[in-house]
């Protein structure tokens, strides 16, 4: 019985050194460090992903860095560090309640259920789940799915709407689960899979950076609807202030408009590719009056 | 640590969160033992290759062990998974890709074990160096051929010399077996990582992973510690201190 007690001491020590760098507050912990820790992704595109010198960029990391600057000012720290750490969908929530970043830029759907954990920004983005098929495979939609094989980025909302749909409708599916985004499309894209459910956004930005892009169709109703949001620790009201407040800023002062036009409406790294998507008015709606309510977990499907 | 996360209804397909643990547990199972049994078989011809004189039958199973075990694992697994399909006739591709069963776990097992056949081939031919050449010259002189002194002196001799590290290699097979879920085997690993995932209860269900590993590991260790207890020879080496 000696190392089970062992480990479940040490697993228990792990767990409070978690809570305690949680609720330390985290304006204080990044003016104790002088360090504040961006959490982001390699293939969000154009949210946040990396450029071909591999350094951290996308809308999301920009209204980031924006907040940088609001923390920059708030503790009269000019020379504040920013340090960027790579999260994947799986890894984003522990690393940041177990305190290895601040605040997280990605494309992380705001749901109830992650509000458990974690608190979220106003909404930045707002998109919903399609799947991506190739061309030459007809399917028109989920139900065509029966029988087939599709992959999924693990740890998203999207599996779970998509998996909720298939339990309801018990189309057979045989799900294979990968860890991000890029092997998720390369399963389609070799055959092994023949669809992937992702945000529809995620998946125009995928197809756009795909060796043969007109192979590859976009498909379905909207089977949920995602609203990203910046990540943050919960219960830690003055930083959420401070985050809340910048992001509203920008909104309130249009910059938000030029923020997004960089990104969707213009060529981006790395292979200059311009995705050519205006802003939806559900987007521009948020914008004038910004919330951060999530939404179920399950999509449109009942969990 | 609240462990009754393990009985609460599990998000997809009916059951408990424990179903999913003996889910990942099976296929743990399954991927490590049929890729022992790759290993241990393919390992065994090799190791006994590497011991022979002909070049043209020392050679390949010299350059398949330097091939096999220089490169990682989890790079082995992607080539097998991803690579593979691509280079082969585009028939045989596109089956090994749709229409074959359960793709990433045949996949996973091939991998494995001819991975680790690399190092049971290692092993198995020290275990016959480090046999005295005058056992085999004994051998010769009574008049049995090579291949009998390989069955009756060398290999019977050698295998009991290198159970311990086989144990080692039997154990590490279990704990490689979490490289497939990188390729979507939902193995004991995998089920951690999702069921975490999904009820963020990282410490409970990784404690339990970890238990489930060390007991796997244990049943094996005193399995091939009786094995090994029951093989020896009597007066010969490894039974001094008994």
């Amino acid at each position: 019985m000696k190392p089970v007690k062992v480990l479940l001491a040490a697993a228990a020590a792990l767990a409070l050194a978690g809570t305690a760098a949680a609720q330390e507050g985290t304006l204080k912990k990044i003016k104790d460090t002088g360090v504040v820790k961006i959490g982001h992704r390699d293939a969000s595109i154009p949210f946040s992903y990396l450029d071909d010198k591999q350094r951290p960029i996308g809308y999301g990391v920009d209204i980031c860095l924006k907040i940088v600057d609001a923390i920059k000012a708030e503790l009269k720290m000019p020379k504040l560090k920013v340090e960027f750490v790579p999260v994947t969908s799986q890894t984003r929530i522990p690393i940041l309640t177990g305190g290895n970043i601040d605040i997280e830029c990605g494309s992380t759907t705001n749901s109830v259920e992650r509000q458990k954990q974690v608190a979220f920004a106003p909404t930045y983005f707002m998109t919903g789940t399609k799947i991506i098929v190739k061309k030459s495979s007809k399917i028109k939609g989920y139900d065509d799915l029966k029988g087939k094989t599709v992959v999924f980025t693990a740890g998203t909302t999207n599996e779970r709407a998509m998996k909720a749909y298939n339990d309801e409708k018990k189309l057979g599916i045989n799900f294979i689960p990968s860890k991000d985004h890029a092997e998720s499309f390369l399963a389609v894209e070799t055959g092994r899979a023949a669809a992937f459910p992702m945000d529809d956004i995620l998946l125009y930005s995928l197809r756009a950076s795909a060796k043969k892009p007109a192979d590859y169709v976009i498909v379905g109703e909207f089977l949920s609807d995602d609203p990203y949001g910046i990540m943050m620790r919960k219960g830690d009201e003055a930083f959420k202030k401070l985050v809340d407040k910048t992001v509203m800023g920008l909104y309130k002062s249009g910059q938000i408009n030029k923020i997004y036009a960089k990104w969707f409406q213009s060529k981006i790294p790395p292979k200059n590719i311009n995705l050519g998507f205006p802003m939806s008015a559900a987007l521009k709606e948020l914008i004038k009056n910004p919330n951060d309510k999530g939404v179920e977990a399950c999509g449109k499907m009942k969990c | 640590m609240d462990f009754s996360v393990f009985f609460q209804p599990a998000f997809s397909g009916g059951g408990i969160y424990l179903d999913w643990v003996f889910s990942g547990i099976k296929w743990t199972l399954l991927v490590s033992i049929l890729a022992w049994i790759i290993a241990f078989t393919v390992g065994s011809v090799l190791g006994v290759l590497r011991t022979t004189h002909p070049v043209a039958l020392r050679a390949p199973a010299t350059a398949y062990v330097e091939v096999f075990r220089n490169i990682p694992l989890l790079v082995q697994m992607f080539i097998w998974y991803f690579v593979l399909p691509e280079i082969v006739p585009e028939g045989l591709g596109n089956w090994m890709k749709g229409e074959m069963p359960m793709p990433e776990f045949w996949n996973a097992v091939l991998c494995l074990g001819f991975y680790t056949a690399s190092r049971v081939a290692e092993q198995v031919r020290s275990g016959i160096q480090s046999i005295p050449d005058g056992q085999t010259y004994a051998g010769l002189a009574v008049g049995l051929t090579r291949a009998q002194v390989y069955r009756h002196v060398l290999l019977p001799m050698g295998y009991r010399i290198i159970i311990p590290p086989l144990t080692s290699e039997f154990l590490t097979i279990f704990k490689n077996s979490s490289v497939a879920l990188t390729i979507g085997v939902l193995e004991l690993t995998a089920q951690a990582r999702q069921i975490s995932e999904y009820t963020f209860r990282t410490f409970e269900v990784f404690t339990v992973a970890t238990v489930v590993y060390v007991l796997i590991t244990l049943a094996v260790t005193v399995a091939m510690r009786a094995l090994e207890n029951r093989v020896r020879v009597p007066g010969y080496m490894g039974s001094g201190g008994k």
